[in-house]
């Protein structure tokens, strides 16, 4: 963001590092890009769904990221566009038009019609009354699902097939369904970069530093923070949309409070506000979710046996929310920054 | 749709309003004197519950098990605020928000490692079994009315101490501005403690109150909380009074809502489709109810008024 634009940056600001930014998130989607290299020279096969599905969380979170990190606005409700977006999808499958094509649009215009409504009346308040409003109306959405029983209620709905391009199953193989999520993630990441650097982004972030100040500029805060919010659904949209085509399974947990709450985590994990930051949080917490509830088999894949000084680890591996919750807590109470923040004062070390 | 039907439901509504009341006054005091909010008030409801079916199993009395579950609850809330909320009054409000989260993921899990996944339940007392005759044909449960005044009770205690007692003054001074509270040589840790366990303690008493008529399960408190969140956003954050009147609101637009939204929508539908928008309007009914409440008064029905 070396270009000078409308409003003067003062240097000393706290979140970016602009230059070093690119590097990492180039070096990030090569990697991602070699997974199924890998898993074809001998990688356990199941890594290519599971980072395919932490691609597609990295979506969701790089949205939340634009509102929360760049804006400032913690919203407690956005696993409600991602189930919005699965719904979406789950019916018109089931309804017998796969066409993802025809159900794109719809699930944009469902989640900026969504967003745009609940955005309108929570956006009207501040702070604690907004994380509180944004989870209620997350849970609305919740219940609403609930209600469906023509779509599986509170079982959820199981999908007959997979979205069509065209009339053609494209996403039935896997690897050619990573590579689709891997383009969609770049591409978000791509889009939600030109709006940061955009004058509109400079407002959004200075909005979060003084909104008085920019209020005084000229600037209309709440219509700059409710076209953030609406952009942010639709992204998350899109998200729901992979992740019910990645599990061919739709059901009401996707948009449950806890599932926002763990977005939330994901964006703080990587650093909030640096956008590549999302991605690499949303990719940590899934593998570590998936470390500690395999913990068992992991343990004896290496040890041979399920026993660390006779506790079976099979039982702690059962409860791991017992054991990621603390790790929460310690994370909030002994890091600043996240995994990027840690990167980057490493990386300060060595200047 | 009968009058003693909805004679019962209005009952059954303001024992969900008092039950809500009782938790969201917890949550909004905290949140209006220490700018602290805790996601994790709604596990410490459910605690309360769970420690009620272990000590009311123990002692083999309801009103022994209930104090002793208490005191039990408070314990472990002051354990918690010693090792994890002490430090995040400093911190903004995402940082509480993920703590707190941390801690929700832990003890629901805790709960079930502890006293199993199935869901348990509490003998309604023997002194308040049975029922009352409120009309020809209306039996009413004695204990729901017990629970109803005991909240009733609770509430005008807290009126009381916050209104009338030296505390209470202190309390509602700490609300509107901390620091000069500070600056007046008052302890304002020692402050937010007594607020932090009264909270916990209101939070308890519902979860074990509420433990003879629910089902006690692990995740429980969830509910709750973002029901307690509904309140207190209706009410006017930091408000008690506030509370009362958003708990009462939400507790009775959900009961009625969800008995007599079928009827109302099979005036002009058809039943299947009445029942189908029913069922789904009526769970989505409090949240359009806070929605039209934000939208005129963005600051809630009864705003405390210290705040700015």
């Amino acid at each position: 963001m070396s270009t000078a634009g409308a409003i003067a940056e003062t240097p000393a600001v706290a979140t970016p590092l602009p230059k070093r930014r690119p590097v990492i998130a180039l070096v990030l989607f090569v990697l991602l890009a070699l997974i199924p290299v890998a898993t074809a020279l001998g990688l356990p096969s199941h890594w290519l769904s599971l980072v395919t599905r932490a691609m597609i969380f990295a979506i969701a979170a790089l949205s939340l990221d634009l509102i929360l990190g760049v804006g400032g606005l913690v919203s407690f409700g956005h696993a409600a566009f991602i189930g919005i977006g699965a719904y979406v999808t789950g019916i018109m499958i089931t309804e017998g038009r796969p066409e993802a094509l025809l159900a794109l649009p719809l699930i944009l215009v469902a989640c900026a019609v969504f967003a745009a409504v609940t955005g309108a009346v929570s956006l009207r308040t501040r702070g604690v009354a907004f994380i509180m409003i944004t989870l209620a109306f997350g849970q609305m959405g919740f219940f609403l699902a609930q209600a469906l029983s023509a779509y599986g209620g509170d079982d959820g709905l199981t999908l007959a097939e997979r979205s069509t391009v065209l009339g053609f199953d494209v996403f039935a193989n896997r690897t050619r369904f990573f590579y689709i999520v891997l383009a969609a993630l770049a591409g978000c990441y791509a889009l939600v970069s030109i709006i940061v650097a955009s004058r509109f982004g400079r407002v959004l972030r200075a909005s979060r530093e003084n909104a008085t100040r920019v209020t005084v500029t000229g600037y209309d805060v709440g219509r700059v923070r409710l076209i953030a919010y609406v952009i942010s659904g639709m992204i998350a949209g899109l998200s729901g949309f992979f992740l019910a085509n990645q599990t061919e399974f739709v059901s009401p947990a996707f948009m449950s409070w806890q599932r926002s709450g763990e977005l939330i985590f994901m964006v703080v994990l990587g650093g909030t506000g640096s956008l590549h930051g999302a991605v690499i949080g949303a990719l940590a917490y899934l593998f570590t979710e998936e470390i500690l509830s395999g913990l068992g088999e992991y343990w004896r894949g290496i040890f041979g046996t399920y026993l660390l000084f006779g506790f079976d680890l099979r039982i702690a591996a059962e409860h791991w929310k017992a054991i990621f919750g603390p790790l929460i807590v310690l994370f909030v109470l002994f890091t600043r920054g996240g995994i990027v923040g840690i990167i980057s004062k490493l990386g300060r070390r060595h200047d | 749709m009968t009058t003693s039907l909805l004679i019962v439901q209005i009952l059954n509504g303001l024992q969900l309003g008092i039950l809500l009341f009782l938790v969201a006054a917890g949550l909004t005091l905290v949140f209006g004197v220490m700018d602290f909010i805790n996601l994790a008030h709604g596990v410490q409801y459910m605690l309360g519950a769970y420690l009620a079916v272990t000590f009311v199993g123990l002692t083999g009395s309801f009103g022994l098990g209930l104090a002793l579950a208490l005191a039990a609850a408070l314990v472990i809330g002051l354990a918690l605020e010693f090792l994890v909320f002490r430090h995040l009054y400093e911190r903004d409000h995402l940082d509480q928000v993920l703590a707190t989260f941390g801690l929700i993921l832990l003890l629901n899990q805790g709960v079930k490692i502890v006293w199993g996944a199935a869901p348990l339940s509490v003998p309604v007392p023997a002194f308040l079994s049975g029922s009352v005759q409120l009309m020809d044909g209306i039996l009413y449960p004695v204990y729901r009315f017990a629970l109803i005044g005991a909240g009733l009770g609770v509430g005008g205690l807290l009126w009381f101490i916050v209104e009338k007692t030296r505390t209470g003054m202190l309390l509602r001074a700490g609300a509107s501005n901390a620091a000069m509270v500070s600056a007046l040589g008052v302890d304002i840790r020692q402050l937010f403690m007594i607020v932090f366990a009264f909270g916990t303690m209101l939070a308890g008493f519902a979860g074990a109150m509420a433990a003879p008529i629910l089902s006690v399960e692990p995740g429980m408190g969830d509910t709750v909380l973002i029901l307690a969140f509904v309140v207190i956003v209706v009410g006017g954050i930091g408000s008690i009074r506030g509370a009362f009147v958003g708990a009462l609101i939400v507790g009775l637009v959900d009961t009625l809502g969800r008995s007599f939204m079928n009827d109302l929508l099979r005036l002009f539908m058809s039943a299947p489709s009445a029942r189908a928008t029913g069922a789904a309007l009526s769970s989505m009914l409090i949240y359009l109810v806070m929605a039209i409440v934000l939208f005129v008064r963005p600051e809630g029905l009864l705003p405390s008024k210290g705040r700015t």
